[in-house]
C-alpha cells in the first residue's frame, strides 16, 4: 500500500491560473514520460536532471494534446515526499489540471488519500518527530473534513443512487455465492438474473459517471473554438457572444494574430471561446506562429465553430480548414453575413459538403443567430449526459475513479458469465464489490454473506 | 483433597475432534500429552450430522492431512458414502463429502490415540485450571487429581454448563444426554477469561425400518469414490444412499399450531443459533412463502437403524416432533429413536486468542473448537490441530505457526475469529477466502505439505510421496509447455477438427491449448502423444492451464496483500499512546492486539484513517 504510484491536484481548488498535478512513488518519471511530449526534441523526462523544467505537453489516449505543461522532476531522496516525484504545471487551469490528473490514474497511478504526501515525507524521514502529530492532525481533520463531506453527500440522491447500485451487484454476487456455498439448498445458478443485474449495475454506473461528466460541463466548463479562414467574422463572432467589444476588428486580413480568450456565460455553462487566428498559409512569421498556436486551440476545445462568410462564398481554404478539424467530434457551421444580399453560399452547397454538421444562419453584425448558437452549444456539450433527472451531478473525482474500476470488473465477469467457471467469476465480482462499496464504506462482501442467509432458507 | 497425579507437557481437554488433533499433534511433535475425556466412549463424537466435507468443509479437511492431522485418513476409514459436490462450477469450489459411520469413526479414531506413544488417554472432568502470574501450571481433575503441565489446550465443544432444551423440558446436559462440564467456566471467568453463550441444535433420529423409501429420492454415492487423504488406499466399499424428502404444507401447520410451545419463540433459549443451520420451526415461521423444505434422510452408520434427519433440527416438545416427523412423505409411520433437541453452552468469544491461538491473558492456555464460537467438526479439528501444534511448540519454545488468508482456509477461520466480532456460531464458507481461487482441496497438499514436514508432523513415507508427486508435477508440466503444434502438424490437425476446436494460426504450446474449453489431458493421453499419467498430475495440469489466467489475478492480489501482513506491529504496543486513534478504533485495536498491519486493518472498527495513524505512531516510534 505505501509503495505505490500516487497522484493529485495538489494546488487549491478554484480559479487559479496555474495547476499542479503531482505524483510520488518509485517509478513516477516513468510513467509520467509515457504521456508527455517534450516542446523541444530530446528532452524526454527520463534524461532530465532533478530540478530542470521541461515545456511540453500531456497527450490523451488518441496522441492529442491535453494541455500544455512545465514539468519538474525529483529524485529520491531529494523531493517532498523523499521519493522519486513528477510535478506537472498545468497552464490550462483547473479544467485542465483535472483532465491531466485522470490521464496520469489512467496509467494505473493511485489517487492519493488525504494528506497522504505529507504522510509519506514523514516515513520517509523528510520531516522530524515534532511534526508527525501535525501530520495525524491532516489526516484527521481531512477525512474528518471528506466524511462530513461524504456524509452530506450521502443525503443527497447519489448516495441512494449508489446505494441501488451496489444492492444490485450485492444481489448478483448473493445468488453466485449461495449456489456456491450451498449448492443442495439453492439449486442452480441463475445466470439470466445475474446477468441481469450486473447489466444494470453497469449501466447505472456508466449513466452516473455521464451525471458527473454533465455536472464538470456546468461546474468547470467548456472550451469552445472558433475558427475560419481570415476575415469571415470570428472576432465579431466573439464580440456577438460577449456583447461587447474586446477583440480588435478590422477589415484587414490577419488582424487577430494570437489567440483571443475569453469567458462566457452559455446557458449557464462557463465557456471559455478562443478566437483563432486566420489559419491560411502564410510567410510572416509572426503570424505563423499565431497559426500554430490557433490549431493547438483548436484540438484542445471541447466543440469548434467553423464559420463561414456567405458574401465570399465557399472556397478551397475552407474546406482545408474543415478537414483539418477531422479529430473534433463537436463541430457547429455558422454561415456568417447572412444580412449581406449577396448569398454565395447556397442550401445544397452545405448539403454537399457538411452534410453531418449542425448549421446555423448568423448575421454576427446584427446579432442573429446568436442565441440560437448559444443553444447548440448547450445541446451539443450536454448530448448524452442529460438523460439522469434523478441524479445530482456532483461526483467526485474519487467516485469517478472508483466507478470506472467497478465498471472494469463487472464488464470482466459479464464477458466471461457461462463461459468460465463461477468460482473465476468470482474473482472479479469480488474486485467489483470492493470498488463499488468504497464509495460508501459498505462491506458488501460481509453483507453478502448476510443477504444469502436473509433471503435463502439454509441448513441442516 | 487435591493430590499430585502426574507431569505432563501439554494437556488438552476434551476428545472431540478439535481434542483428538490437538492431541494427537502435540504427542506427535514429542510432549508428553494428556487427552482428557468425560467418556471414554465418546471420543470423536458425531452428536450433529453424520457427514464430514463440503464446501469450504472439505478445504479444511484436505489441509488438516497435509500438515499431518488425523481427520481425513479417519473419514477415509470410516465413510460409508463419498461425493463431489458443486462438479462444474469451478475447480476453487469442487469439494468431497463423506457419510459417516459414526461408530467406526470413533472406533478408528481410539485405536490411533491408544496406539500414540507420548499420549496418554484419561477418563476426568477438569474441574479447574491453576494459573500462576498468569501462566497456566496444573489442572485439577473433579476427583482431586492435579496434572502438572506446561501448557493446556480446552476444547469442550459444547460442553461448558450445556443445557438442553426440547420443548418445556430443559435440563443441564452435553451433547447426545452426555455429562456437561459445570465447574471449568467459573474457573475461566475467575482467570479472566469473558464468556457468551450460543445455541445450536439437531433433528430427531428416526429408524430405518418405519421409513418407507420408496416415496423418496435416493441419492447413491460415486461410483468412483475419492479419499479425503493424500495418502489413503483408493476406496472400495460399497457405498450407501441418502434420501431426499421434503416437508408439506400440513407439516408448516403442526409447527405453527404449536408454536406458542417452541422454545425458541417462548424465550427459553437466550444463546444466539446460526443462521446457516435455522430450526426447522424458525425455517417455517421466516420462510412462510415456501410450501416445501427439502430434508435429508442419512444413515448414521452400517451397523446401525439410525438415521439422520437433515433439515429438522429442531427443540419442539417431542410429540410436536413425532406429529411434525409423520406429516413428512415416507415418514407416516415412523419410530423415533432419539428426540431433537436445542443445546446452550459456553464460548470463549474468539477477539480474546492470539492468530496461534492461544489466550492473550493466560500464557500457555489454548481454545480450540466449539468453544471459539465455531461450528462445524472440520473447523473444530482444523482448530484443534493448530492449538495442539503450538501448545508442543510453545513448550519446545518455539516461534508459533499462523497460517495465512493466502496459504490456507485455515488461516481464513483463525484469522476471521479473531479480527471479527462473532455474534453467532461462526461456519467456514468458500466466500469468505478472498483468495478462494488459490486454496483449493486439490492443491492443499502442495500449499501445505511443506509446513507440516518441519514442523514435524509429516512422516518420511509422505514425505517421499509427495517430493516424488511434485517431481513428477513439474516434469509434466515442462513436457506441456515445451512441446508445440504447428498448423502444419497433420496429426493434430486432425485432432482439433475432429474435436470442434479451431484451427492452429501459429505454433501453440501444448499448455495453452489446454487452455481451450474443448481440450482436456485425456485427449492428450487418448493420442498417445503422452503416456497415461496419474490421476492427480493430470488434474493438476488441467487446473493449473486452464485458470492460469485468473489464478494470476489473484497472485496479484496476494502480493499487496503480504506487503500488509508483513508490516509487523510490535507486542509491546500501547494503544493509549497513539495520537490519533479514533475512540473505537483504540478499543478494538486493544482488544485484538493485531501482530500485523494486515491484520489490523481487517478487524471490525478499525478504519483507513486509523491505519494510517498507527503507521505514523511506528515510525516515530522506530526513530527513537
Amino acid at each position: 500500500m505505501y509503495d505505490d504510484i500516487i497522484g493529485a491536484i495538489s494546488t487549491p481548488l478554484g480559479e487559479g491560473g496555474i495547476a499542479i498535478v503531482r505524483v510520488s512513488g518509485e517509478g513516477a518519471i516513468e510513467k509520467i514520460n509515457k504521456v508527455f511530449q517534450p516542446r523541444a526534441p530530446g528532452k524526454d523526462l527520463r534524461s532530465r536532471k532533478p530540478f530542470t523544467l521541461t515545456l511540453g505537453y500531456i497527450k490523451d489516449e488518441e496522441q492529442g494534446i491535453l494541455d500544455e505543461v512545465l514539468v519538474s522532476i525529483m529524485k529520491s531522496p531529494r523531493s517532498y515526499t523523499g521519493e522519486e516525484m513528477v510535478e506537472i504545471n498545468c497552464h490550462g487551469g483547473a479544467l485542465a489540471a483535472k483532465r491531466c490528473l485522470q490521464r496520469v490514474l489512467s496509467l494505473g497511478i493511485r489517487l492519493a488519500q488525504p494528506g497522504e504526501f505529507t504522510q509519506r515525507a514523514f516515513l520517509n524521514g523528510k520531516m522530524d518527530a515534532v511534526q508527525a502529530e501535525a501530520v495525524i492532525d491532516i489526516i484527521r481533520a481531512k477525512t474528518e473534513r471528506g466524511l462530513k463531506l461524504a456524509l452530506k453527500q450521502m443525503e443527497g440522491k447519489n448516495s441512494q443512487y449508489i446505494k441501488s447500485l451496489e444492492d444490485l451487484l450485492l444481489e448478483a454476487n448473493m445468488l453466485l455465492e449461495a449456489s456456491l456455498d450451498f449448492s443442495e439448498d439453492i439449486g442452480d445458478l441463475d445466470y439470466r438474473r445475474v446477468r441481469e443485474l450486473m447489466e444494470s449495475s453497469r449501466d447505472g454506473i456508466d449513466k452516473m459517471l455521464r451525471a458527473g461528466e454533465l455536472g464538470d460541463v456546468y461546474k468547470e466548463g467548456i472550451s469552445v473554438a472558433i475558427c475560419g479562414k481570415p476575415n469571415v467574422g470570428k472576432s465579431s463572432l466573439l464580440n456577438a457572444l460577449l456583447r461587447k467589444e474586446r477583440a480588435i476588428v478590422t477589415d484587414v486580413p490577419g488582424t487577430t494574430r494570437d489567440v483571443i480568450e475569453e469567458y462566457v456565460n452559455i446557458q449557464g455553462i462557463p465557456v471559455k471561446i478562443i478566437d483563432t487566428a486566420g489559419i491560411r498559409d502564410t510567410s510572416d512569421l509572426v503570424e505563423k506562429i499565431g497559426i500554430d498556436k490557433a490549431r493547438q486551440a483548436i484540438s484542445e476545445a471541447d466543440l469548434v465553430v467553423l464559420v463561414l462568410d456567405v458574401e465570399a462564398g465557399m472556397t478551397e481554404e475552407d474546406m482545408n480548414i474543415y478537414r483539418s478539424l477531422e479529430k473534433q467530434e463537436r463541430i457547429i457551421l455558422l454561415i456568417n453575413k447572412d444580412d449581406l444580399m449577396a448569398k454565395n453560399i447556397k442550401q445544397k452547397d452545405i448539403e454537399r459538403h457538411f452534410s453531418s454538421l449542425d448549421v446555423i444562419w448568423a448575421s454576427t453584425k446584427d446579432d442573429i443567430g446568436i442565441q440560437s448558437l448559444a443553444e447548440m452549444i448547450e445541446k451539443k456539450v450536454t448530448a448524452g449526459l442529460a438523460d439522469n433527472e434523478q441524479l445530482e451531478f456532483t461526483v467526485s473525482l474519487r467516485q469517478k475513479e472508483l466507478l470506472k474500476e467497478a465498471r472494469q470488473y463487472i464488464q470482466e465477469v459479464l464477458e466471461a458469465l457461462e463461459l468460465v467457471p463461477m468460482d473465476c467469476l468470482g474473482v472479479d465480482m469480488q474486485n467489483a464489490l470492493i470498488s463499488l462499496g468504497q464509495l460508501t464504506g459498505r462491506d458488501l462482501k460481509e453483507e453478502s454473506i448476510d443477504r444469502i442467509f436473509r433471503e435463502f432458507c439454509i441448513g441442516k | 483433597m487435591i493430590y499430585q497425579a502426574g507431569n505432563y507437557e501439554v494437556v488438552v481437554i476434551g476428545a472431540g475432534h478439535a481434542g483428538c488433533e490437538a492431541a494427537l499433534a502435540s504427542a506427535r511433535m514429542g510432549c508428553k500429552t494428556l487427552l482428557c475425556t468425560l467418556s471414554m466412549e465418546h471420543i470423536a463424537l458425531m452428536p450433529c450430522n453424520p457427514s464430514i466435507g463440503g464446501p469450504a468443509k472439505a478445504q479444511l479437511v484436505r489441509e488438516i492431512d497435509a500438515l499431518g492431522g488425523e481427520m481425513a485418513i479417519n473419514i477415509d476409514k470410516a465413510q460409508i458414502q463419498m461425493r463431489i459436490i458443486n462438479t462444474g462450477k469451478g475447480p476453487a469450489v469442487q469439494a468431497l463429502r463423506a457419510q459417516a459411520d459414526k461408530q467406526e469413526y470413533y472406533r478408528e479414531m481410539l485405536k490411533i490415540l491408544l496406539a500414540q506413544p507420548n499420549l496418554d488417554v484419561l477418563m476426568a472432568e477438569i474441574e479447574d485450571l491453576e494459573i500462576t502470574q498468569d501462566r497456566v501450571g496444573a489442572v485439577i481433575t473433579k476427583t482431586g487429581a492435579r496434572f502438572k503441565c506446561q501448557a493446556v489446550v480446552i476444547t469442550s465443544g459444547t460442553y461448558l454448563k450445556g443445557r438442553i432444551i426440547i420443548g418445556d423440558v430443559i435440563y443441564d446436559g452435553g451433547p447426545g444426554n452426555q455429562f456437561p462440564a459445570q465447574k471449568l467456566s467459573a474457573s475461566l471467568l475467575n482467570n479472566g477469561i469473558e464468556l457468551g453463550r450460543f445455541k445450536t441444535g439437531t433433528p430427531p433420529r428416526i429408524n430405518r425400518r418405519s421409513v418407507d423409501f420408496s416415496k423418496m429420492t435416493e441419492q447413491p454415492g460415486d461410483e468412483r469414490p475419492l479419499t479425503f487423504s493424500f495418502i489413503s488406499p483408493r476406496i472400495n466399499r460399497p457405498q450407501l444412499s441418502c434420501w431426499l424428502t421434503h416437508s408439506t404444507a400440513q407439516t408448516h401447520q403442526i409447527v405453527m399450531d404449536n408454536i406458542d410451545r417452541a422454545p425458541m419463540f417462548t424465550g427459553v433459549i437466550k444463546g444466539r443459533g446460526p443462521r446457516y443451520c435455522p430450526s426447522f420451526e424458525d425455517k417455517v415461521v421466516r420462510f412462510s412463502h415456501k410450501d416445501a423444505h427439502q430434508l435429508f434422510v442419512e444413515p448414521e452408520g452400517r451397523h446401525t437403524d439410525e438415521m439422520y434427519v437433515q433439515g429438522l433440527n429442531t427443540s419442539l416438545p417431542e410429540d410436536v416432533q413425532m406429529a411434525v416427523l409423520k406429516s413428512i412423505p415416507g415418514l407416516e409411520n415412523v419410530r423415533i429413536m432419539r428426540t431433537g433437541y436445542a443445546i446452550e453452552y459456553d464460548y470463549v468469544p474468539p477477539a480474546q486468542l492470539k492468530l496461534s491461538l492461544e489466550t492473550k491473558a493466560i500464557e500457555g492456555l489454548f481454545t480450540a473448537g466449539q468453544i471459539n464460537g465455531t461450528s462445524g467438526y472440520e473447523e473444530a479439528a482444523a482448530q484443534g490441530l493448530v492449538a495442539g501444534i503450538n501448545a508442543a511448540l510453545k513448550v519446545q519454545e518455539k516461534e508459533a505457526l499462523v497460517l495465512k488468508r493466502n496459504e490456507a482456509f485455515i488461516g481464513v477461520l483463525i484469522d476471521d475469529l479473531v479480527n471479527k466480532d462473532i455474534d453467532e456460531p461462526y461456519r467456514l464458507l468458500t466466500s469468505r477466502a478472498e483468495y478462494r481461487l488459490l486454496l483449493r482441496q486439490d492443491n492443499a497438499d502442495i500449499r501445505l505439505t511443506a509446513k507440516g514436514r518441519e514442523i514435524g508432523l509429516v512422516d518420511d513415507r509422505r514425505w517421499q510421496d509427495f517430493n516424488s508427486k511434485m517431481e513428477t508435477l513439474e516434469k509434466t508440466k515442462t513436457l506441456f509447455q515445451q512441446n508445440t503444434f504447428t498448423p502444419a502438424d497433420l496429426e493434430a490437425t486432425a485432432f482439433l477438427k475432429e474435436k470442434g476446436s479451431a484451427p492452429l494460426k501459429d505454433r501453440l504450446s501444448w499448455w495453452d491449448l489446454l487452455k481451450r474449453p474443448e481440450i482436456g489431458v485425456s485427449d492428450f493421453e487418448n493420442m498417445n502423444w503422452i503416456n497415461v499419467l496419474d490421476e492427480d498430475i493430470a488434474e493438476q495440469i488441467q487446473i493449473q492451464s486452464k485458470y492460469q489466467g485468473y489464478i494470476a489475478k489473484q497472485q496479484e492480489q496476494v502480493k499487496k496483500f503480504e506487503k500488509m501482513e508483513n508490516r509487523r506491529i510490535p507486542v509491546e504496543i500501547d494503544y493509549d499512546e497513539v495520537y490519533g486513534l479514533a475512540n473505537e478504533a483504540r478499543q478494538r485495536l486493544k482488544e485484538v492486539r493485531p501482530t500485523s498491519m494486515g491484520q489490523a486493518s481487517r478487524i471490525t472498527g478499525v478504519n483507513p484513517a486509523d491505519i494510517n495513524v498507527l503507521y505514523i505512531y511506528l515510525e516515530k516510534k522506530r526513530r527513537n
